[in-house]
């Protein structure tokens, strides 16, 4: 017996996979997001009801009369833009030199780049936390530690800032250039009204592919400052770790929030061309 | 010849070479009337192009120079010269919309103002000049359109439209209507030349098309090799190519080997005929006749006769093939004979075009390896070296002893090398000749054609003749027997 598949059939080990590793894991995380235990007088849990309680708890203060937990997420976020900036300004003229510079070999050059990223990961942040203690400015202050922060960051997700750029730089045709140049544009100009736009889309994915890591990556702070810098991706962890899986699936749900829209401002669920260009950024 | 107070554009002696090589434009000289409708024709690689980019400014110039109205402009960048070029592939701004586009040369315009610094282009003159050219390319009210949701036929006429807003002095076309189809090209070809009428300025506009290039140029510059051909009008360049290459490349027509016989007497296909063309007695040349300056006649009324081999169709006229022996006439007349028919030619002396023959022989500057052969044109082959020294002979050691005994070694001497038009035969194993290269052109010759290989390495051209055809861009590697590669040794310091 001969077997034949149609192409719809193909797709089901996909859609098996898709349901039990993304679907599910997300409806049990909005389960827990939106309950709270149920104790009895033992202190043993014997149900979940339905509570907005983990939502509210956000708005929480501590001891002190400080909201810590959206503290926690506001510093995520400038952790984040901070990391993304720095990335984005190394990153395009790293991207832009190796892309327009006629070396013929540049593929080497972005090699060097990009070589980092094939290190443990671990082992690169130690390395670096060796570095900044020589110096002497690691755990030194607060303005220290976040600095830190942001440095370790900016030199983990820095190549995943110069990929895209590059990609997108290499494929611009090089007679738009020529054609700014004919309509009477300086070499200044026509980088910012032809190549500069033209990037655009190489700039936006490199940007997904920087500012939502580094929200919810607190291995670097952690490392960095022994948790001086707690961001939100600690938060979750140390809620999970405590048995408060309620409060830590809010804490996830809040942050999918927030990446969606982040998603949607930089236009990355557009469906042009641009998109397609460089990938999707989903 | 063109007066000077006309000439808008000269290029002296201008020359871009890439590397070592590579020779794209070899000290060419052409000079561009005001107002004229100038074609840069030729093969792909000819040079064309990058003559055309040398007068954008695209690239510059590695000798010569590029004059604009009398002054040096050849290095000046892109962006100072008021010249604008329709780019091949349009190159039209994807993130910008049809306005946008038009209008980006505009919003850069700084116009001089009397006492004043110069001043930007309002938005009102803009806004009308847009309007203006869009009109001009029949595409008013695209204005919001993007771009890249226009036809191929749309793009190319908003590019054009984007370079003449500009009012630039010259217009440059880099084979705007390649991309189109037939039917396409042909309207653009038509309006293009309106357009160039209405507007009033040069045009100078490159293609490979040599149709497009009759149709529409007041003058055709045809190149080759980075070199000019030949400078004339339409009319002239058909009817009066200077070299084989030319007639070749412009239309259809046959081209035969021949040679002078006496005064206004020429032979070839096996006959004499009268003509115009003063050569000396006895010179080899090659003759060149339209397919439509050959006309039938009866059998036994003609000059010459031959046996029809087949009729084709095309449209306006039949295209009819006669053999003569070994030679093949191709002829084009609006009425047909059967096939198989025997029938007479007649051809008038001024239709009968004579040049001289480009090229005699293939010289070489080589020299001998350690094993006698000889390396040439990026390739080694066994030769005879005792010619080199009459009456000398190889001994078992591989040195030559000549008649007086004396015993050279050949090792890296070098040598002069010739080989005839007919030494040479091509295999396509790239690996049982001596050198290697593909076939950058075939020209048929009635009886035979005539090719020329290049070699990748050092592009040394083997030019021959064979009776088959192959085709062009073929790898092949070259034969040359033994005994047809003539040495001479070249007189250095060490000879007495």
């Amino acid at each position: 017996m001969k077997l034949r598949f149609s192409r719809k059939q193909l797709c089901i080990p996909y859609a098996v996979f898709l349901i039990c590793f993304v679907i599910i894991p997300m409806l049990i995380i909005v389960y827990y997001a939106f309950t709270t235990p149920v104790y009895d007088s033992l202190g043993n849990v014997t149900g979940l009801h339905f509570s907005f309680r983990n939502f509210l708890d956000l708005f929480q203060k501590n001891t002190d009369g400080e909201y810590v937990r959206l503290a926690n997420i506001g510093r995520s976020i400038l952790i984040a833009l901070a990391t993304t900036t720095v990335c984005l300004l190394i990153a395009y003229p790293v991207a832009y030199i190796l892309a327009k510079t006629g070396i013929k070999k540049n593929y080497i050059l972005l090699l060097l780049f990009i070589m980092p990223m094939w290190i443990n990961f671990v082992l690169r942040i130690n390395a670096l936390k060796e570095l900044l203690n020589l110096i002497g400015i690691l755990k030194k202050n607060n303005f220290w530690n976040y600095f830190n922060t942001v440095l370790g960051m900016t030199y983990d997700f820095l190549p995943f800032m110069i990929m895209p750029i590059y990609t997108t730089l290499i494929k611009i045709d090089n007679s738009y250039l020529e054609a700014a140049r004919d309509l009477g544009a300086s070499p200044q100009r026509a980088f910012l009204q032809v190549t500069l736009p033209l990037s655009y889309p190489g700039i936006v994915s490199g940007i997904t592919m920087v500012f939502l890591p580094s929200m919810t990556n607190y291995v670097v702070s952690t490392m960095l400052t022994d948790g001086k810098v707690s961001i939100v991706g600690s938060l979750i962890e140390q809620n999970f770790l405590n048995g408060q899986w309620n409060t830590g699936s809010m804490l996830a749900l809040i942050l999918l929030i927030v990446m969606f829209v982040s998603t949607w401002l930089t236009g990355g669920f557009k469906k042009d061309d641009a998109a397609v260009a460089r990938g999707g950024t989903l | 010849m063109a007066n000077t107070n006309d000439t808008i554009i000269e290029l002296i002696d201008v020359s871009r070479q890439f590397d070592e090589n590579t020779i794209a434009v070899d000290h060419v000289n052409l000079s561009v009337r005001k107002g004229e409708f100038v074609t840069l024709l030729g093969p792909s690689g000819c040079g064309k192009t990058t003559t055309l980019r040398m007068i954008a400014g695209f690239d510059l110039p590695t000798g010569g120079k590029i004059l604009l109205n009398g002054e040096d402009i050849s290095l000046l960048p892109p962006n100072k010269r008021p010249i604008n070029t329709v780019f091949q592939r349009y190159a039209l701004f994807p993130h910008l919309n049809v306005y946008e586009n038009v209008a980006f040369g505009l919003k850069l315009k700084r116009m001089p103002q009397e006492g004043k610094k110069p001043a930007k282009l309002s938005k009102a003159e803009i806004d009308k000049k847009v309007k203006k050219a869009l009109e001009m390319v029949d595409l008013e009210g695209f204005e919001k359109r993007s771009v890249t949701t226009l036809s191929g036929g749309q793009q190319q006429r908003i590019a054009i439209a984007r370079a003449i807003v500009n009012e630039p002095e010259i217009l440059l076309l880099d084979e705007p209507l390649g991309a189109l189809d037939l039917k396409m090209r042909k309207e653009m070809q038509i309006e293009l030349k309106e357009m160039h009428k209405k507007l009033g300025i040069t045009f100078i506009y490159v293609t490979h098309d040599q149709e497009e290039a009759l149709t529409m140029s007041d003058t055709i510059v045809v190149m080759s090799d980075g070199v000019i051909q030949q400078v004339g009008t339409p009319i002239e360049i058909y009817n009066e190519p200077k070299n084989v290459f030319v007639a070749d490349f412009i239309g259809e027509s046959n081209i035969y080997s021949a040679s002078m016989v006496g005064k206004y007497k020429v032979k070839f296909c096996g006959k004499e005929f009268d003509c115009v063309d003063d050569f000396e007695q006895g010179e080899l040349v090659d003759v060149v006749i339209r397919p439509e300056d050959i006309k039938m006649v009866p059998y036994g009324e003609g000059q010459f006769h031959g046996r029809v081999t087949s009729v084709v169709f095309k449209g306006v006229h039949y295209e009819i093939t006669i053999m003569r022996k070994k030679n093949e006439i191709i002829i084009q007349s609006t009425w047909a004979p059967e096939v198989g028919e025997l029938i007479g030619m007649r051809v008038n002396p001024d239709d009968i075009h004579i040049m001289k023959k480009a090229i005699l022989s293939n010289k070489y500057d080589g020299y001998i390896n350690k094993k006698n052969n000889v390396c040439f044109g990026d390739g080694e082959f066994e030769c005879d070296v005792t010619q080199l020294y009459p009456g000398s002979f190889v001994d078992e050691e591989g040195y030559l002893i000549t008649k007086d005994g004396k015993q050279i070694d050949l090792t890296d001497v070098e040598v002069n090398v010739e080989v005839g038009l007919h030494d040479i035969a091509m295999s396509d194993d790239p690996d049982e000749g001596g050198a290697k290269g593909h076939i950058i052109s075939i020209i048929y010759k009635g009886d035979h054609y005539v090719y020329i290989v290049r070699t990748e390495e050092n592009e040394e051209d083997f030019v021959f003749d064979c009776e088959d055809l192959w085709n062009e861009n073929d790898l092949v590697s070259l034969l040359i027997p033994k005994d047809k590669i003539k040495l001479t040794l070249v007189k250095t310091e060490d000879e007495e």
